[in-house]
């Protein structure tokens, strides 16, 4: 009874957004603080330690204590930043990160919004959280702040752009920029009719340009704590530092959760018979989510940092050439009876 | 006032503001934030329109690419803004004239075709799809000025490569192809530490 006459109420539209966008945000935020402890312990296991295991059962407690930690830090502000851009670029790494996520499906037609052109939306606003880095080492005043916010810099403008045609090979067997729309062409059978299979060198490159945009190891050179101390943040502490900190890791589960939407089926199940279709569509979405996270960590605990002219070499010359030669063979497949294979 | 021209005069007033500050702001690296507020703005008045394409690629190249590698060259530089000023009265008669052949050349423009007779676009279905339909119109009606547009880039890119491209002996770049074709014969001398040396 309440429930209907709230429902027809004028401001009901604004209403539920704001309560679509919190059952989206809350969720996420709390899986950003469990990514990190994920991420300890896995680490540690793939080192023979235990990883964090003092706060609470087992350590389960730990994102906890170090949010706390962070929040009660004072915020130090050095003397010669410049005051305005460096409290702003934190929340210029963070909105964009959060942003994002208007337009990801979590189901046929479950998103905060289902719109026509999702994809270019997510590739474009994904773009901007480079500039929480760049004003962050340009306001901090600091040469070693100001080298990783140059680095970060070159680096995601390389990236993106394979980023971008990988999409592009996607949007042209799917024919449209919906992501919904991109899920559902990719119907019908199993694991087999993902896109993973027909745009494997898109599904490669986008993965791991998703993992230098996310400025994640081996691609970590704008923090280089071996070079450049901790890069961009250097000069942040408390609630600045923890605001990159849950950019960054909102932007590995986005990655992770578009590179589910793209290339594997999103909520579709590996398999389409009876024990695998019992399972709802989310699950498997969520599922494959955190397999590709793991696969962020397992990343970071088995390569070495790329050198920098390395990372550059990689972007511009071998992942651009991959997938502008794949976009002209995806072009003449889908002029030939091969369509079929893609359809 | 409906909800939508309230959302136009509010996008348009900072569009135009944020473009003030652009020229007017005494710090470069705050001039070029400026601009990508004004970018902002034009994409959400695209929006607006219904033309979710064109909005989202400005942000996309403009905000997302070009205006990065801006900043990026902006704050390397140390501009020293006393000198830049210094040539302001010199160039104030140029750059006068050029401002006011703008101003007449737009009034001739809105003299000849007033805005007010440019038909209003008529009611758009709510999944109309404009990037298929750019696409098509580019592809099809537009195929040739299309193509001239991308060659013209095409040139572009390649005279600012050419122009900056110098090449030093001294550099020690690596070479990807000579590292794979070393061979082990090259590199490696396996020795029988077993034996003592005469």
């Amino acid at each position: 009874m309440v429930f209907a006459h709230l429902t027809s109420t004028p401001w009901w539209p604004a209403l539920w957004s704001l309560l679509k966008i919190v059952f989206v945000l809350v969720p996420l935020l709390a899986a950003v603080a469990y990514l990190t402890l994920a991420e300890r312990k896995v680490i540690g296991y793939m080192q023979i330690r235990l990883g964090p295991n003092r706060v609470g059962f087992r350590g389960l407690l730990q994102p906890i204590a170090d949010a706390l930690k962070l929040l009660f830090k004072e915020v130090v502000i050095p003397t010669n930043a410049n005051r305005f851009l460096f409290l702003t670029a934190p929340v210029l790494a963070f909105v964009p990160a959060m942003l994002v996520w208007a337009a990801v499906p979590f189901g046929p037609d479950v998103a905060i919004a289902n719109m026509n052109a999702g994809l270019l939306y997510v590739l474009a606003v994904a773009g901007l959280g480079v500039y929480g880095i760049i004003v962050a080492g340009w306001a901090s005043n600091s040469k070693y702040a100001f080298l990783g916010a140059m680095r970060a810099a070159a680096q995601l403008v390389a990236y993106e752009i394979a980023m971008g045609f990988a999409l592009v090979g996607v949007l042209m067997v799917a024919q449209s920029l919906n992501l919904s729309k991109i899920v559902e062409a990719q119907a019908g059978g199993g694991f087999w009719s993902w896109y993973w299979l027909p745009l494997f060198p898109f599904f490669l490159v986008y993965f791991i340009s998703g993992v230098a945009e996310t400025n994640r190891a081996p691609f970590d050179v704008a923090e280089g704590e071996s070079e450049i101390v901790a890069g961009f943040h250097v000069e942040y502490s408390g609630m600045g530092f923890a605001l990159f900190f849950l950019a960054e890791y909102a932007n590995m589960i986005f990655v992770s959760i578009l590179t589910s939407v793209l290339f594997l089926g999103g909520w579709y199940p590996p398999l389409a018979i009876a024990p695998f279709t019992w399972v709802p569509g989310i699950v498997w979405l969520l599922l494959k989510t955190a397999f590709l996270l793991y696969v962020f960590l397992w990343i970071r605990a088995t390569f070495p940092r790329y050198r920098y002219d390395q990372i550059m070499r990689l972007g511009w010359k071998v992942f651009i050439p991959v997938t502008i030669a794949w976009i002209v063979v995806i072009g003449i497949a889908l002029e030939t009876p091969l369509r079929s294979l893609l359809r | 006032m409906s909800v939508t021209s309230l959302l136009f005069y509010v996008f348009s007033a900072v569009l135009l503001l944020s473009a003030l500050l652009v020229i007017t702001a005494r710090n470069p690296v705050y001039a070029s934030l400026y601009l990508v507020l004004a970018f902002f703005n034009a994409a959400a008045l695209f929006l607006l329109l219904g033309a979710e394409f064109l909005g989202l690629i400005l942000i996309l190249v403009y905000v997302g690419a070009v205006m990065v590698l801006f900043l990026f060259v902006v704050m390397m530089l140390d501009i020293n803004l006393a000198r830049l000023q210094e040539g302001f009265l010199h160039y104030l008669p140029l750059g006068l004239a050029v401002a006011i052949l703008g101003v007449l050349e737009l009034a001739a423009v809105f003299w000849t075709a007033p805005l007010g007779h440019i038909p209003a676009p008529g009611a758009v279905p709510a999944d109309a799809d404009n990037t298929r339909a750019l696409g098509e119109l580019l592809y099809t009606h537009y195929l040739y000025p299309f193509e001239i547009a991308a060659v013209i880039l095409l040139i572009a890119i390649i005279a600012a490569i050419a122009l900056t491209l110098r090449r030093r002996p001294q550099s020690k770049t690596q070479d990807i192809g000579r590292q794979l074709a070393v061979k082990v014969s090259e590199r490696l001398r396996l020795v029988d530490l077993r034996r003592p040396r005469p």
